[in-house]
């Protein structure tokens, strides 16, 4: 594999984390209260953990995908540290794998991608690892 | 040091919580605000045409309820990983009950990791996500 997206920088914006926020139902002072957060051990204010979800991690060139049918099995993310809100990270994806399993309804092809977002010093401060699932029937729309 | 140790466990439980019903406008905010407009999450036509009986929750909406269960002690901590796999759908107006025990807490020199199982069923008990969430406890 080791097919590798180009970086595109994102920022994490003040109005996306409060919209977010409110999306999922949770309205923490430290996501929204600009002075709560500020006497917080993180002096700012700081965005849920899975905000990544808004960020453009870049396009795969050549990992072919279904427009639809896609099913989304796993998923995780890994932090050194609260993203901040205002700050700006250097976002890439990589296609890690991809293996099939034979299931009671056929064969499942599983994408297995991983995304980084780095802060403006060079540090990693997310790693995520995306899993997808492709029925036999979606995979052969696609085909090889 | 003790003044670091964070309150935790292993057997403690996260309080359970019911959310109120799925429904659409929740999914089109959650839609809105994450950006993914994935159809089968807001179009009845969308969902049928795929062999669903209707819409459903977004998965990583689900794994962001489970995820506000830590959320009041991240004023001590922050997540340091967290993981859901999406066991089943969640239809509208399903109910989902979101929860989590103490697994594991280890301790560092200075501070702590809390490891914690989540799981999101409906009311009826239907298992939708299950998840691990290490939290780094830093301090009071």
């Amino acid at each position: 594999m080791g097919t590798r997206s180009p970086t595109v920088r994102n920022t994490v914006e003040r109005g996306a984390v409060r919209r977010f926020a409110e999306a999922i139902g949770d309205r923490n002072a430290l996501y929204l209260d600009e002075q709560v957060a500020a006497q917080s051990r993180w002096g700012r204010l700081i965005a849920p953990p899975t905000f990544p979800r808004v960020f453009d991690f870049g396009k795969l060139p050549n990992v072919p995908l279904p427009p639809s049918g896609i099913i989304h099995g796993d998923q995780s993310y890994t932090y050194t540290r609260p993203l901040f809100v205002g700050e700006d990270v250097d976002c890439h994806t990589l296609f890690k794998e991809t293996y099939e399993r034979k299931g009671s309804g056929g064969t499942l092809r599983f994408l297995v991608f991983e995304r980084v977002a780095d802060d403006a010093e060079g540090n990693r401060v997310l790693t995520t690892r995306d899993v997808y699932i492709l029925t036999e029937k979606v995979a052969a729309e696609v085909g090889r | 040091m003790r003044g670091r140790l964070s309150p935790w466990t292993v057997g403690d439980r996260l309080e359970e919580r019911e959310l109120p019903p799925v429904d659409r406008m929740a999914l089109v905010r959650y839609a809105g605000a994450s950006g993914d407009f994935n159809p089968i999450h807001i179009v009845d036509e969308e969902a049928k045409r795929t062999g669903l009986p209707g819409i459903i929750q977004h998965g990583m909406l689900t794994m962001a309820q489970m995820g506000t269960l830590v959320s009041p002690y991240l004023a001590n901590g922050f997540v340091e990983h967290f993981q859901t796999r999406f066991v089943g759908m969640l239809f509208l107006g399903e109910r989902l009950t979101i929860g989590g025990e103490v697994t594991a807490v280890e301790a560092h020199a200075d501070d702590q990791t809390i490891t914690f199982d989540l799981h999101a069923r409906t009311h009826e008990g239907r298992q939708i996500a299950k998840g691990t969430l290490r939290f780094r406890w830093l301090g009071a």
